[in-house]
């Protein structure tokens, strides 16, 4: 219970200056991999990654070679390759390829939002959905496709609920800030209000679905609100690869704070984390995240659940580590999925979003087991 | 590090807490805190530790005013452990005493080998070098009290401020405990039920009631029967240690037990509430 008598105690503030050098005497990291092997396990994450996003590219209603792939890539990226006939190459540039990438994104996004938010608010429950956005965004987007507000020409539609839903998606965010204004933001308040803002816009897409949509309208609609793949183009690829990355970095700036959060408030600011800023930084970011993403493809459920908790398993809780990793199995998670999603009842194509749905229900319970909660 | 408040004010909801706290604690002094439940001991705590912001009066630590100190600034400084909540995390023992770093990292940086050795030398201190790679949930009570005790000491601090740190711990850890925070050479402040213990191991004891600091002094000029009787409500005799420190022998609580209706009932009507004002809602520091 007492340090050497004769050598320095590092516990005394005198001992600030001191520096060890090399590793320490007495080993205290055991059990999870050290450095070298989590750097190994991330860049075999990251080629995992590049892999599945051009297997993900091939697989679909039509399939697609790797010769043709590369054609494709090579003609399209200026290499002087022979272009396919205009039909696949449009399939491959046009549709497959910025929904592979779209994939890609949001499933990282997803996950990092869901591993922060579980942080933030302290519970294993939490995934990007908590904070009410999807619902603002639901109702953004059945709002822009109800009323005739984009009359304007052919696509107009499409752009109508996206940015409808990007525009519900910011409100129902200003809401929440709103009525946790002058509050402490502490955990159960955060998560409490998400889920009443939440409610809130539930009920309002409900109202306006069967006050004023059409079949038609409605049919669309469920898709996409069911969580879709299919309307990712690369305009809505450029924004997310703009935004996505900034997000991830800011979340990831914060990776020491947020493992100061895990013993609440006090506890944190005793260690000179600034909670509220943090907090409000990282709801910031992961509302940007979501609405980003629930825009073009809806509210994918489970990814930003389940990813955190699988991930945390293999490479432990601190954010530091996990939240690189999330990013990256949410990304490869999503990929799959979607090709799943296009494949499984070929050529019927099933919403993203079921699929992630009944892979993500067993997926959970196996994790909850290995936890020893279940 | 000398540790000074002058009129500590500190309202929960309109209703004052701390009432005009004046303490003066010397560097390397170990001090107790005591006093009943809901007397302002964590309030307290939570002022000198920057973790609430006064509605009156100054803190100071060596003299400086710490009231605009950044939460950073502050936790290299002075250390704080709360009672802990019971909760779960899949944080490794080892991990959490890490946190303790926090306060000398930069944002893009994990633990460095010194940290590490800083880690190693908390854990040996509070006897959990056997448990550095357990999971937090596999923990007893009394082993995660000692793990977060190890978290303020990885923190290097000038001075430790205590809530009722020996709450989950037996009588061996709780002597450990106490011989471990007396001998660190530094400033401690520590809220402590448990009369004895604080009489046998601390300098000075400083005690509260209803907000206020009643009394300070040795041992045995606050643990008088007369404070056991009046603040405490027991009725107890003082006994003498051989270290001449009083020990209490309890011989109950000093009021019979009364029926809980006729204690429900106020005499007369609560007045409403007051507003709350913004200063008393802001959490932590930010």
């Amino acid at each position: 219970m007492s340090a050497d008598p004769g050598t320095v105690d590092l516990l005394l503030p005198a001992a600030r200056d001191v520096r060890v050098d090399g590793a320490p005497s007495r080993r205290v990291r055991a059990g999870r991999a050290g450095g070298p092997a989590r750097t190994g396990l991330f860049l075999a994450g990251v080629l995992v990654l590049a892999v599945s996003v051009a297997a993900g590219t091939r697989i679909g209603a039509a399939d697609v070679g790797w010769t043709d792939l590369g054609r494709v890539l090579g003609a399209r990226l200026g290499l002087g390759t022979e272009p396919l006939p205009p039909l696949l190459d449009s399939l491959v540039w046009d549709l497959r390829l910025p929904r592979v990438l779209m994939a890609a994104l949001v499933g990282a996004s997803l996950a990092v939002c869901g591993t922060v938010l579980q942080a933030v608010t302290r519970n294993a429950l939490a995934d990007p959905y908590l904070l009410g956005v999807s619902s603002g965004a639901s109702a953004g987007a059945v709002i822009a496709a109800v009323l005739p507000l984009a009359l304007a020409g052919p696509g107009a539609g499409a752009l109508g609920v996206t940015g409808g839903a990007l525009v519900g998606a910011l409100l129902s965010f200003g809401l929440l800030l709103a009525l946790l204004r002058r509050t402490g933001l502490d955990s159960v308040r955060i998560a409490l209000t998400g889920v009443v803002v939440g409610q809130l816009f539930t009920a309002l897409t409900s109202l306006v679905l069967m006050a004023s949509a059409d079949a038609d309208t409605t049919r669309a609609l469920t898709h996409w609100l069911l969580g879709s793949m299919a309307p990712a183009r690369w305009d809505a690829v450029a924004v997310c690869a703009l935004v996505t990355p900034l997000g991830l970095a800011a979340a990831w700036l914060c990776a020491n704070s947020l493992d100061g959060l895990a013993f609440g408030a006090d506890t944190a600011a005793s260690l000179g984390i600034g909670v509220r800023r943090t907090r409000m930084l990282l709801l910031v970011v992961t509302a940007v995240l979501t609405s980003v993403a629930v825009a073009t493809v809806g509210a994918i459920g489970f990814v930003g659940l389940i990813v955190p908790h699988g991930v945390r398993l293999l490479v432990g809780p601190l954010h530091r580590v996990l939240l690189p990793h999330a990013a990256l199995a949410g990304a490869v998670f999503l990929v799959w999925t979607d090709a799943l999603a296009r494949v499984a009842f070929a050529p019927r194509e099933i919403p993203v979003g079921v699929i992630t749905a009944l892979l993500g229900v067993p997926l959970f319970l196996v994790v909850l087991r290995r936890k020893g909660e279940l | 590090m000398r540790i000074t408040a002058e009129g500590l004010s500190w309202l929960a909801s309109g209703t004052p807490v701390v009432r005009g706290v004046g303490l003066d604690i010397a560097p390397g002094e170990t001090v107790g805190l005591l006093g009943p439940n809901g007397s302002g001991k964590s309030s307290l705590l939570r002022c000198l530790a920057g973790l609430r912001v006064p509605d009156a009066g100054t803190v100071r630590y060596d003299g400086l005013p710490v009231r605009d100190w950044s939460a950073r600034r502050i936790a290299r400084r002075i250390a704080f452990v709360e009672q802990d909540s019971g909760l779960d995390t899949d944080l490794r023992v080892a991990d959490v005493v890490g946190l303790g770093r926090t306060p000398f990292r930069d944002r893009l940086h994990g633990p460095d080998a010194t940290d590490r050795a800083v880690v190693a030398a908390a854990l040996d201190r509070v006897g959990l070098t056997a448990l550095a790679g357990r999971s937090w949930r596999g923990l007893s009570g009394g082993e995660r009290q000692r793990a977060h005790i190890a978290r303020a000491l990885a923190q290097q601090p000038y001075g430790l401020l205590l809530d009722e740190p020996t709450n989950h711990l037996d009588v061996r850890h709780r002597l450990e405990l106490m011989e471990l925070l007396a001998g660190t050479g530094q400033t401690v402040l520590v809220a402590l039920h448990d009369l004895t213990l604080a009489a046998r191991y601390c300098d000075r004891l400083l005690l509260m009631h209803h907000g206020r600091l009643i009394a300070s002094g040795p041992p045995a000029a606050v643990l008088t029967t007369e404070h056991l009787a009046g603040i405490f409500e027991v009725d107890a005799e003082l006994a003498t240690d051989a270290l001449g420190r009083p020990a209490v022998c309890y011989r109950g609580p000093l009021r019979p037990a009364v029926p809980a209706s006729a204690t429900a009932t106020p005499p007369e009507p609560a007045p409403a509430p007051a507003p709350r004002p913004v200063s008393t809602l802001r959490e932590g520091t930010s």
